[in-house]
């Protein structure tokens, strides 16, 4: 449905170049929800830009719905937009136009008569669940059922694709899982494929299929919204993951670990479980089998979708062979073992 | 008060506050869509075309910076040419529409300026055309910035149109000179500026009766 090929996007030029995306491949199917994450910066909103042409790219294709948009004229680029709609972090609604009028604009661009915009706009403020604001001015409304009308109000062209430019990142946590809970409903129930970008993992967690991760321009990952919380292949993707999961060792613990073993020091390893492991009881069968002692210092349970991913954090006690063992063994059941340090013990 | 004074300022009135609406008409015909002009040519705009902006600023510039009461007499030959002549009303109004007209443009672009950008590009993201981001989304976003600059455009045009009073222009402006100072007339003289206040007091109070009744923040 959205196909990015070798999209770069320079602003600027010379010594004075910037480099807002190098190179990005992207595709996005039908009915599918992608997330694009990234930090602030690293060029998530020229890439959805990218999508509708509100930034026209340095160099590279974008296919919407088959469409080579940079290949189009304004007028045609104009009708297909029409069929792409975007919601923004600031709503971007008009202070002037009531709620029916806001979303009613579309409508108007396309020159729709009264009559056909009211049959229109009704089901959707039903839809979003504002069907009693619909005489209401924006200012009247909160921020989530400000970004409510602007979802309705980009719907009411019938678009085959929905952009969201980090559409929760003004909303308190609440407000945004409704949002997304709405978004959710709007993929299932009408088919349109979503492309949104975040710096929240959260909305990633909550709606999203599939995740690029954004770094300086690149796309340095694209996986299943599972794997990537499960194993990201980068260290940025690593960072991102601790910091949604905040498992780290205790401060006190970070300043003793050393990066080499000592005579009397144990492990320190964080501990990854998904799939199976996670219901295996584990870490009492280790210290049977290993005789090794395991003292946990954090854990935690996440559900990501469909699967459960177990995270913890451990010092394992025992002889330098001991522990070897244990590791060795935890890791041909399928958890990934990360050496965090080694601790002498206090005796 | 005689009634032939009654009258003599009965009528000044009524010629500044045509020589106020006539140019203040004009200037808004002309500066609300050359205010509109020097915002969208901008720079990455929806109209973007930096050189016609350039230009347009230059004269708008131009016209800001000659004194009004050198422009009115630089401009005589031409006010012949449109009116006839160069005294009365008629003849004044023509460089109080050619003085009002960059000022109204300039404010009309102050108020653009003031609309959030990214109304503009969820406008743009809706597939509008240029036309309509000007006319569904500009205008009507920035009406209150918009009656704020007219009103403040009415308010400075009764103060100039006092001034073409100076060179013949008639009105309230004339009266004073002619009658007030002249003739050493402190009653007409104090009659006259009383009359200016309350018509600025009455613009002022009308335009923020506007602005009020169109915000919707």
């Amino acid at each position: 449905m959205i196909e990015l090929s070798n999209v770069s996007k320079t602003y600027g030029t010379g010594s004075n170049a910037v480099h807002a995306l190098k190179d990005v491949n992207l595709t996005v199917p039908k009915g599918a929800i992608h997330g694009v994450i990234g930090l602030s910066g690293a060029g998530k909103s020229t890439l959805i830009r990218c999508v509708n042409l509100l930034e026209r790219p340095s160099s590279g294709s974008v296919t919407v719905d088959g469409q080579e948009m940079t290949h189009l004229s304004r007028h045609e680029l104009n009708r297909a937009r029409h069929r792409i709609g975007m919601i923004f972090q600031h709503f971007n609604l008009l202070t002037t136009r009531t709620v029916f009028d806001n979303v009613a604009l579309p409508l108007e661009l396309m020159g729709e008569d009264r009559k056909a915009i009211k049959t229109r706009v009704l089901p959707l403020l039903e839809m979003v669940g504002l069907s009693d604001k619909a005489k209401q001015y924006p200012a009247q409304l909160s921020g989530g059922q400000k970004q409510r009308v602007a979802i309705a109000r980009a719907l009411a062209s019938k678009p085959n694709v929905l952009l969201c430019d980090e559409a929760t990142s003004a909303l308190d946590p609440q407000t945004t899982s409704s949002i997304l809970e709405l978004l959710r409903e709007i993929n299932q129930q009408l088919g349109i494929t979503i492309l949104l970008i975040t710096h929240e993992m959260e909305v990633v967690k909550s709606i999203c299929h599939r995740v690029s991760l954004i770094s300086d321009g690149k796309l340095v990952e694209d996986a299943e919204v599972g794997d990537f919380f499960t194993a990201p292949c980068t260290q940025l993707g690593r960072e991102f993951l601790n910091d949604f999961l905040q498992l780290s060792p205790p401060k006190e613990l970070i300043e003793r670990l050393s990066d080499t073993p000592g005579e009397h020091t144990h492990p320190v390893v964080r501990l990854t479980f998904s799939g199976d492991a996670v219901s295996t009881p584990l870490i009492s069968r280790l210290a049977r089998e290993c005789s090794v002692d395991v003292s946990i210092l954090q854990a935690k349970v996440e559900s990501i979708q469909d699967r459960t991913l177990g995270l913890m954090i451990a010092e394992l006690l025992g002889t330098p062979a001991q522990t070897q063992e244990a590791m060795s063994y935890l890791e041909a059941h399928h958890l990934q073992v990360e050496v965090l340090g080694h601790v002498q013990r206090d005796v | 008060m005689s009634s032939a004074m009654f009258n003599l300022i009965l009528q000044a009135t009524l010629d500044t506050l045509y020589m106020v609406s006539i140019s203040g008409v004009i200037a808004t015909l002309v500066g609300l869509p050359l205010g509109v002009m020097l915002y969208v040519t901008r720079p990455r705009q929806v109209l973007a075309m930096p050189v016609l902006n350039q230009v347009l600023g230059i004269i708008t510039n131009i016209g800001r910076s000659i004194p009004f009461i050198i422009l009115m007499v630089a401009i005589i030959p031409f006010t012949r040419m449109l009116v006839g002549t160069s005294i009365g009303i008629n003849a004044a109004s023509v460089p109080l529409t050619i003085a009002a007209i960059p000022f109204v443009a300039r404010l009309i672009e102050g108020a653009l300026n003031e609309i959030s950008p990214g109304l503009i590009e969820s406008a743009q993201s809706m597939g509008a055309t240029p036309w309509q981001i000007i006319t569904k989304v500009l205008i009507p976003e920035a009406r209150g910035g918009i009656i704020t600059g007219l009103t403040i455009t009415l308010v400075t045009l009764v103060s100039y149109s006092a001034m073409a009073g100076a060179v013949g222009g008639g009105g309230l402006g004339d009266l004073g000179i002619r009658y007030g100072y002249n003739r050493f007339n402190p009653t007409i003289m104090l009659i006259t500026v009383v009359i200016l206040v309350v018509m600025v007091q009455g613009f002022q109070s009308l335009g923020d009766y506007l602005v009020r009744k169109s915000d919707r923040k």
